[in-house]
């Protein structure tokens, strides 16, 4: 544990990240069984178990400070307690195309912020920020190649376009210019955190059901 | 009366629970033994946040320091003190004979693309190094898929991080 308790906007900021990267593995992971190809199926199913586990740790991390443990902050609260951004929330499984927008989008949003947080003055924070970029660095890898294939096909550059606003919502405003610099668009204005996107009730229903199901068992 | 010296004895003894050739101490992921009269004191620093076995490999570090009579804590340090350069060369040499090629040292600005495209991995049942990529994620979190050319045969290759 840190000598001093971390400031609340820093929880805060560590919680809104884990939301992120639990919804946005859950949507990931709705494309296991039926990826483009087999391949990709394993590529895209790891990717989301490791969002989920980037969660995980960051959950912990916040329970440490604001009690109970990672899979009660991650199931227990109720919907409108999640802080995630509605980029993550969209349910885009069957649009191969739109699922790699917002997986390329997300990955370099993603990537300002942890270079970002390896600086943070939360020791343990700026440490498991630097245990994720070497992990992210994959993610980015596989980003970036479905980014060579899709560039210039009006399907991808269609998604890209209506993305892009939900994308800088990721991001807090004085990231975002970066953001724009790193993906070559206009910074435009946000869909920011604090209200959900359409179906996200649903998914919180789906995701938590299990725990719901037994509540206090150990799994 | 527990030393550390038979704590780390103990440790490498524990296999890794999805890879169990190599032991946890192998996989260097136990990082410090501290010995403390019957308490003995284990940092754990766990390989990939995504690894479903991260609680097991915690459970089995604290039977085994549970068999030789003394009481656990496991400190589970989350940071990027974890690297495949910390497998030792006697891990390496497990994973090469049980099919996963290990990870290549890792540079100071760490993997890219063209690299693991392009470097020459060697097919841990052939020797050849006319391999590919086939795929940068593989069945666990840890590994990635390549493909060796001139025996045909698929191997997993443990990811540089």
């Amino acid at each position: 544990m840190s000598a001093q308790a971390p400031p609340s906007a820093a929880v805060e900021a560590v919680l809104a990240f884990a939301d992120d990267e639990l919804v946005l593995g859950w949507r990931d992971s709705e494309w296991t069984g039926i990826a483009p190809f087999l391949e990709e199926d394993v590529a895209f199913s790891s990717i989301a178990q490791g969002e989920i586990g980037h969660a995980r740790a960051l959950y912990e991390l916040a329970a440490g400070v604001l009690g109970g443990d990672a899979d009660a902050l991650a199931f227990d609260r109720a919907p409108e307690e999640y802080r995630c951004a509605p980029f993550v929330e969209l349910q885009l499984v069957g649009d191969w195309a739109a699922t790699i927008a917002r997986h390329w989008l997300y990955e370099t949003a993603d990537s300002i912020r942890v270079a970002a947080l390896t600086e943070s003055d939360w020791p343990e924070l700026a440490g498991l920020a630097a245990k994720m970029e070497r992990e992210e660095a994959y993610h980015r890898m596989h980003a970036q190649m479905w980014l060579e294939k899709l560039r210039g096909n009006e399907r991808f550059e269609a998604a890209v376009a209506e993305l892009w606003h939900y994308a800088l919502g990721v991001l807090e405003p004085a990231k975002r210019g970066r953001l724009a610099e790193l993906v070559g668009r206009e910074e435009v204005e946000a869909v920011e955190r604090g209200s959900h996107a359409d179906g996200f009730e649903a998914l919180h229903e789906e995701m938590t059901m299990v725990r719901r199901s037994v509540p206090g068992a150990a799994w | 009366m527990v030393t550390a010296e038979k704590v780390w004895e103990a440790l490498a003894e524990v296999p890794d629970p999805e890879i169990p050739v190599i032991s946890l101490v192998d996989l260097g992921v136990v990082r410090e033994v501290e010995v403390d009269g019957e308490r003995v004191r284990v940092e754990f620093t766990p390989t990939f946040l995504g690894c479903p076995a991260q609680e097991v490999m915690r459970d089995r570090l604290a039977e085994a320091v549970r068999a030789l009579g003394a009481e656990p804590q496991i400190d589970v340090v989350l940071d990027d003190s974890w690297s495949t350069d910390r497998i030792t060369p006697e891990g390496r040499r497990k994973l090469q004979e049980s099919g996963f090629a290990p990870p290549h040292p890792r540079a100071a600005a760490g993997p890219t693309l063209v690299q693991l495209e392009a470097q020459a991995f060697r097919c841990p049942y052939c020797g050849s190094s006319d391999t590919r990529l086939e795929n940068l994620f593989g069945p666990t979190p840890c590994r990635s898929i390549r493909y060796c050319r001139t025996c045909r045969q698929p191997f997993e290759q443990f990811k540089t991080i």
